[in-house]
Parts: structure tokens; C-alpha cells; sequence
């Protein structure tokens, strides 16, 4: 009922926008000829590989081509990107090109835009293929919303069976896969058919700008659904030679939530029928040369962990206290220290800079919100942070040991992150080295003075009375 | 002294080097450095030597208390110690305005406790101090850091004060021993490692240091050594309740030195000042409060103040009338008067229940076998058992020994400080035989005690080394007085004999030491480092297997569970479920309401369904029971079983003892009564351990802990389902189901 009156507001909406000219590329200068759609359901991280070959049939060049999305998934889409495709088949060359999220006054039901700059303006009559990966997250449905330990978890997906689209697709194909052949029910658009692993629907030709079918897939999706509410990263620099980085994880089962027993006896001894989406295990992938690992919670250390360093990268395989269930939760912090000189260079402006990961190391992980601070040390000036998506910045100060002024921290926070956003990002700073020594000189003047204190207090007679 | 004169100073200082080696020293210094402006007199060389003695065996103390940090976690161990974490986690968050009247719901459901007026906040408020100190001087440390190195902290403050003591009592060399003993004794290092954040790590030291300063008090008749007594006094008042060994001890020996004729000026003013002040100070404590005054344990020290207070008058009246016959009737009248209005009024105020009479605790230690009979919930726990003879020479070791030489020296050298040190001694090593946890009150008076042995031994040992060296040369040797022929023939006559047996006799000495010191080194960390949290075992193959289950079921309580769910287990895990799963618990380890605890017991020791009715009447959401079957963890609640029986029948005369034994036998295999079998206790604990095989070669449902098979393998539960369990089975929680709808 509600897809059918969504319906009939996109076409509506629709109506009014085709009546309009829209500002950058007009819908009716592009078109779409070839679509294909092929969306991955194997984990709780949806991904959605979009190759479109993309035609100009007005008049001008347009400059750029717009990527349009339902709201149901707007609010759920961690990352959009694109690549433009040159040459052909062997000779094939990438090329990344610029997508911002942007908005069109005459949006139909809220749909969300993105918008694509082409490398190079398409002339009236060229094609260009493009390439868009889009990630959505908590878009699986749990259904049943419980389950008990002896079940195992289904889920919905839903999507349209058309791509949503503000251009006219000629002709286009959706391919969904699912993590095991358990699929308990998926909405037919004719043409679509099941094989195996795969779901596909079309091909369809010719659908009008804004056609919408929406389609549920029901099936089973046991992977974890390793969820972080919040985390805190923080780097704390220290020039004397190392970058101290403490993680704290607000981990939950985004899953169905358990139900009824947890019983230890089908735990340990059938371990393949019992509490199959759950899960007791987590990677992470920490960069080469970390040491100084620790894995503990509020309470205390954790001494279920193990470490593997490498030289591309250490992975740190650690379990939580308890297996987590739909639901449940855990708290822990993992830190580590990694070796100055891998991470802060000088830039030629004499300004130092810090290049380091983004993101959250966990392995297939949503995070909700990601807050990383970047602790400078003492007496750093003009902080500035290089990323290659927004994010909300922000300034704080923080006290460490032996701290007079306070450290500036870089507060850089996302909603909404996924392994895709572990990539470099900088914080530029200023910075004297004469303040690395002030701390050990205040020791020693501590020290100093503790000296002189006695010296003098061995020397001073405080008597009134004669002796 | 000129810069060139190396040989002459080498040889021209007689007093100093008396030995071959020593002369050597300085000669090598002079030369490499040309310290001579530097160089120390033998007044100042013994000084350095005193301090860094003592600085190395302050550093000792701390360090040696470390081996739980090493071997385990910077953690907070036992039970105790997680409310006084919690406690001070509290009062650094909220301040000590918030801390003193800080009504505590998460305990004693439906209760609750106030806790501000119910503990002794003295641990607490230092280690807030210390964190606030820290902070101030810009170290951001965690407060969990600061309430795990307190005990340690305060132990090194213990060898500094016991150093002081030593050398108020006997001498500076006492004094060093005394500090080097207690710095390791294993009766102190079980109550003070590390993380072992009790009452205790403060308490000690607070005692010595009120007994040091009365004693100095005494000795100097100074108002301010009395003043800093009652001040130690008043710490020692705010931190534990074992400062009812102070106020009872201290008038006893007041009493002593009165009946041994030794009354002085001196007494009177450390006494009175002590006590008056003391006894104000301590009213500030609101769970002490009025107690000074009101109740028949402290009612000692008051009678013996007024006593002075007669004998002083005495004395001024003797010192008035100057005629013998007349005084010594106005004695007999005085006294028999006091005395009356004494005893009248102790028997008026006992009597209108002005005067509280002793408490319970207080008649277990003065009749060992008083808990047992009468209040099973101080005899049901381990640490207040009497004290076995292994466990004295565990903690105590040589120390066994030294003190009753120590005592020897003691007596033959009786002065106001010795006596006092005497009396301590034996009254704290009584108390000690009474119960196990009091051989940390007896600790310092027997390190003190058997450190006096020990200087008083070496020294007249080597005194007697020395001397023989010195005679012939310079003749000014310090035992020599008239007759100095004489001297040297009796010298000359036992010589060999005496140098070779004081020659062994040292060595002995020195190899008891160093027995002693790896004694205390080995139990420190085999025997006292455990934080009992977390269990350690050796596996198979020598490795070392960690059994993390409390914390497992803690933290899962704490993440999974509502927020306001109401946990019920034994009294013992209270604390920990408070601090570490942060729930409401029905009973704790503050045993302060017997009856609650007994409904608990009652509970665990009842059918499933009785047991059903009595948790929906406490809201109780989650049953949490301790299960060793698994793992052989063999304090569990099976074994702790038949004190909830007791306790619960204490109070509810429905549950028997009896029913849960066959011929007077506890057994949980297939012999065991039919109650035992079916009461709540068990169906938790063994709730379908029958399909698991534990040990090889053994039938499924083999309980590891007791050795055999239990008795009731089907178990099926109605009213509670299993929530969680841990992945050891230690720990197994179970959820109480909401009431079935009536139909």
C-alpha cells in the first residue's frame, strides 16, 4: 500500500519536474542506454556495482550526469564513487571522477542526487560508460525481528527492480546475490528469475525517467552483523618517537535480536546448528609495525586476543568476552603504538603533517559514528585536516601528562562509516621542536628544586630556643 | 687536608675504618675522584647508610607487592575491594559532599544502604586525594591506577614508620630491621599486594603510626606527639574498624603501667590529651558517631580515663597532706567510691540501653567459639576461621621464633615503649590465633618485636668481633671500665672459642635472613598475588590456562541485561555484581541485615517453586549462581551450600539442615537426600551438566570439583530459564520468567 502510493507521488512529482528545466543537465540531454545493476547481499554491508553507459542527445555538452536514490536508501548510503571508463576491453583505464551529494529544487518525494563531473565535458552524440559502486548500510531487515538460538536469521532486502533513475534507461539488468541459496521468497518483476546464488531481473527496455518496482527479497544471511554504535579513535602524537592510537568500541549484534535460552551445552557441542548468526570473532587489521597492543574493557584486561604482525599489515584476531547474539553488546578498547617516523612527514612549507588511516580497522564493520582525534602535541599551531569526503571538524583541547596549556585535538566525526573509508587522510600542523623539551625540563626542575629544598632544610637551624 | 696526602688519610683515620677492606675504599675513591672536601665523618657516613637503607627497603616494600601487576593485571582484586572501588569512583565523580550522603540503591534491593554513614571513608577519601593530588601536578591518571598502588604506597609508608618505631623502642638498628622485616612479612604482604585495595592497606599503617606517636608521647610527655597520636588515631578511626584494638589497647596499657607503679606526668598528658581529642575526632565519622560514648566496647578506655584522672587527684592530695595514716584512709575511701560510682553508672547506662553491650564481633574474638554458635554468617567465612599452626608459619616464618627472643631482650631492658610493645604483641598475636585475618593486626608488633632480637643479636655479636680486634691496639674498647687487665684475660681466655662461635652464630643469623627472604618472596608470588577474579591454572602442557568467567558474567550482565534488573546470588558476589555488572543485587558482602541474607538462603536452599514465590516478592530478574563442576573450581556454591542452609534456617525455621545431609553427610551423586536434589542451588548449578562428559573416561554429569557423578541428571526448570553461562561454567546466570497468565 505504501509502495503504491509512493508510486503515484514519484509520478506525480515526476510530471511537474519534466515540466521544468533543471539547471546543469537537463534530463532530457542524456540518456542511458545500456544499465546493469549488480548488488551484493553476502554481508551486511550492501554493495552496488552500477555500470552505465551513459549517451548526450541534446543539443550541448553536458558537464555532468546526476545519480538519483529512493530516501528509504539515501540515509543509508555510507559511499558513492565513480569511475569513467576509457578504451577498451584489455586497455581499459579508470578514471576516478568527482561525486558530491547535491540537491534539486524539484526533487521528486525527497529523492536524494548526486552529482558526477565528467573528465571531460560530453559532446552532443558521445557515450561514456561509467562505473558507480554505492554502499548501503543497515539495509537488511531481520525477519523474524527474534530468533532463539537454534535459528537461523533471515532477512529482507528491498530495492526497486528498476533502477531509479532521472534519465531514460533503454535498456537495463539487476543482478542480486545472496550469501547461500536459502532464498524463502523474492517479489517477481517479469522478467526475473533465481539461479543458484543469483537473483535477476530484466532485462527491461525502455523505462521512462523515475520508473520505480519495488521488489523485497527475503533470504538467509548468517554473517555477523558486526555493528559499532560509536567509536573513538584517538592518535595522540608524541615527537619523542611514537603515535599512540586508543580505539573505544561501542560493538552490537545489529542482527535479529536473540530470543529466549542461551544455552552453553548447544553452544559448545553444536556449534554449527546453535547460534549460527552469531558471532565470537573479530579481525582487525592494524597497520605493520604496532606494538604495545592492548585489548581490555572497563572492567579489565581481555586476554582472549592474538596478534600477528606482518610487514603490510598486523592483524589482531580477538574475541569479546562473551559470543555476541542479536542484540547483545560489548564495550572494549583496543590501542597500540606504531613508530613515529611511518606516519608524520614534513611537508616542503616546513609545516609537519600527519598521514594516517581513516576509518574503523574492524573488518566488515558498520560504524555509526566514527569521532577520530587527532591529539597534537603540545604548542602545535594552525591545524588543518585533509580528507578526501566531508566530515564535521572540529577543535578541542586536551590535558595529558604534564600538560600546561592543553593539547590541541583535531575532532574530525562521521556518521555512518565502512571499510571503504579506510583510506589517508592528513592533519596539517606547525610545530617547534623546542617545546619537546619542556616537559623533561620541568622533571628536572622538579627535581631540582626538591634538592635544593632539603640542601636548604638540612642547612636552616628553625629553632627559637637555644639548644 | 691537603689533595696530595693520599696515604696519610688512608691511615689517619683510625676511628672510622677499623677493618682491613674499608680502608681500601676511600683510597680508591681519592684517587679516582679527589673527593676529599666531600669525604663524610663516620656521623654522617652512618647516616647516608640509614637513609639508603631505608630508601631501598621503601623502594622493596612497593616493589615486592607489584609480583599481582606482573603476573596478572593492574586490577582490583577480591571482593572487598570493588566496593571500596566503586566507592571511590563515586566520590572522585560526584565530590565528598555527594559521597557522605550518598543513598546507594544498587544494594540491598528493596533496602537499599546509606552508604555515606555506614563505611569508613578513610581509604576511600586518601586515594581521592592522591588521584586529586596527582591530577593537580598534571598526572592524568586513571583513579583505577591509584586505588591498585594504594596498599603498596601505604605499605612503604608502614616500613618508614616501623623504622621510627623501632628506634623509639630499642635503637636505630632495631629500628632498620624492623623495617626490612615488615617490608616483606607475608602476614602483611596478603592484605597489601597490590590491587589489594582494602581497609586494611591503610589500617595498618594508621595503627602503627598511632601507636608509634603514643608511645613517643609517652616517652617525652610532649602535648604535640599526643596531638599527632590522636590524629593517627582519628586516620586509623576513618579507615577501619580494627581501631577497637587501639582504643581497648591503649588504656590497657595505660592500666598496666598504673598497677606496675610507672604512672607519670608524662602518661597522664599522652593519655588524656590522646583520648579526649581521639575520641572527638572520631565522633566526626558518622558510622562510629556516638560509639565512644555509648557503647560497652570503647566504655574501657573511659573508665580508665577517669581512673588518671582519680589517680591524679591522689597524688595531689598525697602531695597536700604529707601524712601517710590520713592518706591511706582517704585512698580506700576514694577508691571504693570511684569504683562504685563507676560500676553504678556503667550498670545504669548498660541498663537504660544507653550503653550498647558488646556486639557479636567483639565476643567472637574474645571466645573463639562464639560465631559458631551464634552467628553463622562471621563463622561462614574463611578468613575469620581460628588460625591454623601452618598459617603462622606461613606468615610469619622465622619470625615465629624471633619473637619470643625478642621478647626476652624486651624484658631484660623494660622501659614505657618495651612494655608497650610487649603488650601489643601478645594481645594481637591472641587475637590472631582467634581468627586468620587478624595475624595482620599481630604483624607489626612481631616484626618489631623480632627485629629487636635481631639487632640486639648481630650487634652483640659483632660488638664482640670488634672488641677482640681492638684491644691490643688502642686499648679503648667501650665495655672496658676499672680493670682493664682483667678484662683482657677473661677475653684472652675465651677467645677463639667466642669469635668462631659469634663467627657462626652471625653466619646463621644471616642465612636465617635470607631464608626468610626468599620465603616471603616465594609466597608473595605464588600465594598472595591471586586476584581471585581471575583464575590461573597450568595446563597439560605447562602452559598457563586463564579462567576469565567472573569478569565473562559480569560484563555480559552489565551490557545485556536492563539497566534496573535485579540480580540475586550469595552474599559473596554482591560487591562485584555492584561494581563490575553494575546491577542491583539483593544481598552484599556488607553482611549489615542477617534476615535478607537468610531469604536469599532461604531461597537457594528451597524447591524451585517455593524459591519462585520468594524471588517475585524481591523482584529478583536474574538468579546468578557459581558453578565449579566443570573446571574443579572447588569454592563454588555447591560447597558453600550448607552455610546458605544454615543461615536460611537461622532465621526460617522451615529449612533443616538435616534434610540436605544423608547421615550427617553433604553429597551431591546419587546418594544424596531428595531435597538436596531438587532444590534450587542444585537445579542451577547442574541444569543440564548431565549431557556434557567433563573428563575423559568419566560418564557425562562428572562434577570435577566434588569427584563425582551427580545425582540428578534431568532437571528441568519451570519458572527460571538459563541467560547466560559462562564459557568455563563458572559463572551461570538464569532469567526468573514473568508469571504465566492465569486462565
Amino acid at each position: 500500500m505504501a509502495a503504491r502510493i509512493w508510486i503515484f507521488a514519484v509520478v506525480v512529482v515526476l510530471a511537474i519536474s519534466l515540466s521544468l528545466p533543471s539547471s546543469s543537465a537537463s534530463p532530457q540531454d542524456l540518456q542511458i542506454v545500456n544499465a546493469e545493476r549488480r548488488i551484493d547481499l553476502s554481508s551486511h554491508i550492501v554493495k552496488a556495482f552500477l555500470t552505465l553507459k551513459v549517451e548526450n542527445i541534446g543539443k550541448d555538452p553536458a558537464l555532468d550526469m546526476l545519480l538519483a536514490f529512493p530516501p528509504t536508501q539515501i540515509k543509508h548510503l555510507a559511499m558513492v564513487q565513480a569511475l569513467a571508463i576509457t578504451g577498451k576491453k584489455k586497455k581499459k583505464t579508470y578514471l576516478p571522477l568527482d561525486v558530491k551529494p547535491t540537491e534539486q529544487p524539484d526533487a521528486p518525494n525527497d529523492t536524494g542526487y548526486f552529482l558526477v563531473t565528467f573528465a571531460t565535458p560530453l559532446t552532443p552524440g558521445e557515450t561514456v560508460t561509467l562505473e558507480v559502486l554505492y554502499i548501503l548500510t543497515h539495509s537488511l531487515e531481520p525477519f523474524p525481528s527474534e530468533i532463539t538460538q537454534a535459528e537461523a536469521q533471515l532477512v529482507y532486502y528491498r530495492d526497486s527492480a528498476v533502477i531509479l533513475s532521472p534519465y531514460h534507461i533503454k535498456q537495463q539488468t539487476s543482478f542480486f546475490k545472496t550469501p547461500s541459496t536459502r532464498v524463502e521468497s523474492f517479489t517477481s518483476v517479469d522478467p526475473a528469475n533465481r539461479a543458484g546464488k543469483e537473483i535477476k531481473y530484466g532485462p527491461y527496455e525502455d523505462r521512462a525517467p523515475y520508473s520505480y518496482a519495488p521488489v523485497i527479497v527475503h533470504f538467509e544471511n548468517n554473517s555477523p552483523f558486526a555493528v559499532v554504535e560509536e567509536l573513538v579513535r584517538e592518535i595522540e602524537i608524541s615527537h619523542w618517537g611514537s603515535l599512540q592510537i586508543t580505539e573505544n568500541y561501542k560493538l552490537t549484534h545489529g542482527g535479529a535480536r536473540h530470543k529466549g535460552v542461551f544455552s552453553r551445552v548447544d553452544y559448545q557441542s553444536r556449534r554449527s546448528i546453535s547460534g549460527s548468526s552469531s558471532f565470537n570473532a573479530l579481525l582487525a587489521v592494524l597497520p605493520p609495525r604496532v606494538n604495545s597492543v592492548y585489548y581490555r574493557d572497563d572492567i579489565g584486561n581481555i586476554s582472549t586476543s592474538h596478534l600477528r604482525p606482518g610487514f603490510k599489515k598486523s592483524e589482531l584476531e580477538f574475541e569479546p568476552r562473551y559470543p555476541l547474539f542479536g542484540g547483545w553488546r560489548a564495550t572494549f578498547i583496543i590501542g597500540y603504538r606504531v613508530p613515529l617516523e611511518d606516519y608524520l612527514f614534513e611537508s616542503p612549507d616546513g609545516r609537519r603533517y600527519l598521514n594516517f588511516t581513516f576509518g574503523c580497522p574492524l573488518v566488515e564493520t558498520i560504524v555509526n559514528k566514527l569521532t577520530l582525534k587527532v591529539v597534537l602535541p603540545e604548542g602545535s599551531k594552525d591545524p588543518s585536516a585533509v580528507l578526501p569526503f566531508t566530515v564535521n571538524q572540529d577543535l578541542q583541547v586536551k590535558y595529558s601528562y604534564l600538560d600546561i596549556v592543553g593539547r590541541t585535538v583535531v575532532v574530525l566525526q562521521k556518521d555512518n562509516v565502512v571499510p571503504t573509508h579506510n583510506v589517508p587522510f592528513q592533519v596539517y600542523y606547525t610545530f617547534k621542536p623546542i617545546y619537546m623539551l619542556a616537559e623533561p625540563f620541568m622533571l628536572v626542575s622538579a627535581f631540582f628544586f626538591v634538592f635544593v629544598a632539603s640542601l636548604a632544610y638540612v642547612h636552616i637551624d628553625l629553632n627559637i630556643a637555644k639548644k | 687536608m691537603g689533595g696530595k696526602q693520599d696515604p696519610t688519610t688512608a691511615n689517619g683515620s683510625p676511628k672510622s675504618e677499623p677493618t682491613a677492606t674499608k680502608n681500601t675504599t676511600p683510597d680508591l675513591l681519592n684517587s679516582f675522584f679527589s673527593f676529599k672536601s666531600l669525604k663524610l665523618k663516620t656521623k654522617q657516613q652512618e647516616l647516608l647508610l640509614r637513609v639508603s637503607i631505608l630508601g631501598l627497603v621503601y623502594v622493596l616494600a612497593f616493589i615486592a607487592r607489584l609480583f599481582s601487576v606482573l603476573r596478572y593485571e593492574s586490577m582490583i582484586h577480591e571482593f572487598d575491594p570493588y566496593f571500596n572501588y566503586r566507592t571511590t569512583l563515586f566520590l572522585t565523580e560526584k565530590g565528598f559532599h555527594e559521597f557522605w550522603n550518598w543513598f546507594d540503591s544498587e544494594s540491598w534491593y528493596p533496602l537499599g544502604r546509606i552508604i555515606g554513614g555506614t563505611l569508613y571513608p578513610g581509604l576511600m577519601v586518601t586515594a581521592a586525594l592522591i588521584y586529586w593530588a596527582l591530577r593537580f601536578l598534571r598526572f592524568f591518571v586513571h583513579i583505577r591506577e591509584v586505588c591498585v598502588l594504594t596498599a603498596p604506597f601505604f605499605a612503604s609508608n608502614t616500613t618508614v614508620v616501623a623504622y621510627f618505631f623501632g628506634k623509639e623502642i630499642w635503637d636505630t638498628g632495631a629500628g632498620l630491621v624492623a623495617a626490612a622485616l615488615i617490608a616483606i612479612c607475608p602476614g602483611y604482604i596478603s592484605r597489601s599486594v597490590a590491587g589489594s585495595y582494602d581497609n586494611e592497606a591503610v589500617a595498618i599503617f594508621a595503627l602503627l603510626l598511632t601507636f608509634y606517636l603514643f608511645v613517643k608521647a609517652v616517652k617525652t610527655g610532649s602535648l604535640s606527639w599526643a596531638l599527632g597520636s590522636a590524629f593517627g588515631y582519628f586516620y586509623m578511626v576513618s579507615a577501619w574498624g580494627g581501631y577497637v584494638f587501639i582504643i581497648n589497647l591503649v588504656p590497657l596499657y595505660v592500666l598496666v603501667m598504673l598497677i606496675t607503679g610507672r604512672y607519670s606526668m608524662r602518661l597522664y598528658v599522652a593519655y588524656n590529651c590522646m583520648y579526649i581529642l581521639g575520641m572527638l575526632l572520631a565522633m566526626q565519622i558518622r558510622f562510629v558517631g556516638f560509639q565512644h560514648v555509648q557503647s560497652g566496647e570503647h566504655m574501657g578506655a573511659m573508665g580508665v580515663f577517669l581512673l588518671m584522672q582519680v589517680f591524679y587527684f591522689l597524688d595531689w592530695v598525697k602531695y597536700k597532706l604529707n601524712d601517710t595514716k590520713l592518706f591511706q584512709t582517704f585512698l580506700k575511701i576514694t577508691v571504693t567510691s570511684a569504683i562504685l560510682v563507676g560500676g553504678i553508672a556503667l550498670g545504669v547506662g548498660t541498663a537504660s540501653g544507653y550503653i550498647s553491650p558488646w556486639t557479636g564481633r567483639f565476643y567472637s574474638l574474645l571466645d573463639p567459639t562464639y560465631a559458631k554458635d551464634h552467628i553463622p554468617i562471621i563463622a561462614s567465612v574463611s578468613e575469620h576461621q581460628p588460625t591454623a599452626w601452618s598459617s603462622f608459619m606461613f606468615d610469619y616464618h622465622i619470625l615465629l621464633f624471633l619473637f619470643p627472643a625478642g621478647l626476652y631482650f624486651c624484658f631484660k631492658r623494660l622501659s614505657d615503649a618495651t612494655i608497650f610493645i610487649v603488650m601489643y604483641g601478645l594481645t594481637s598475636l591472641y587475637f590472631a590465633g582467634v581468627m586468620v585475618r587478624l595475624i595482620l593486626v599481630a604483624t607489626p608488633a612481631v616484626c618489631l618485636i623480632s627485629a629487636i632480637a635481631v639487632s640486639a643479636t648481630v650487634k652483640n655479636l659483632t660488638s664482640l668481633l670488634r672488641t677482640k680486634q681492638k684491644v691490643p691496639q688502642t686499648g679503648s674498647t667501650k665495655g672496658v671500665g676499672s680493670s682493664k687487665s682483667s678484662s683482657k684475660v677473661t677475653l684472652d681466655q675465651s677467645q677463639p672459642f667466642q669469635k668462631n662461635g659469634a663467627i657462626a652464630l652471625l653466619v646463621g643469623v644471616f642465612y636465617l635472613l635470607s631464608r626468610y627472604a626468599i620465603h616471603c618472596t616465594w609466597v608473595t608470588s605464588e600465594a598472595y598475588s591471586s586476584p581471585s577474579i581471575v583464575l590461573a591454572a597450568r595446563g597439560a602442557h605447562g602452559n598457563r590456562i586463564i579462567f576469565d568467567d567472573y569478569r565473562e558474567a559480569y560484563y555480559w550482565l552489565r551490557q545485556n541485561t536492563p539497566t534496573d534488573a535485579k540480580v540475586m546470588s550469595w552474599w559473596d558476589y554482591g560487591y562485584q555484581i555492584t561494581a563490575m555488572g553494575n546491577r542491583t543485587v539483593i544481598v552484599d558482602n556488607n553482611t549489615w541485615n542477617n534476615t535478607h541474607i537468610a531469604t536469599v538462603g532461604r531461597a537457594m536452599s528451597s524447591y524451585e517453586d517455593e524459591a519462585y514465590d520468594i524471588m517475585r516478592s524481591l523482584d529478583v530478574n536474574y538468579v546468578l549462581v557459581v558453578f565449579g563442576g566443570v573446571t574443579g573450581y572447588s569454592s563454588d556454591d555447591i560447597n558453600k551450600f550448607l552455610w546458605m542452609v544454615r543461615i536460611g534456617g537461622g532465621v526460617y525455621p522451615v529449612i533443616k539442615e538435616p534434610d540436605y545431609l544423608v547421615n550427617g553427610e553433604f553429597r551431591v551423586d546419587k546418594g544424596a537426600s531428595p531435597k538436596m536434589l531438587n532444590c534450587l542451588m542444585y537445579k542451577l548449578c547442574y541444569y543440564r551438566f548431565g549431557e556434557l562428559v567433563t573428563e575423559y573416561g568419566k560418564p557425562a554429569g562428572y562434577d570435577r570439583a566434588r569427584g563425582v557423578e551427580i545425582g540428578n541428571k534431568d532437571i528441568k526448570l519451570e519458572h527460571l530459564e538459563e541467560a547466560y553461562t559462562t564459557s568455563n561454567w563458572i559463572v551461570r546466570i538464569y532469567r526468573v520468567k514473568p508469571p504465566t497468565n492465569r486462565v
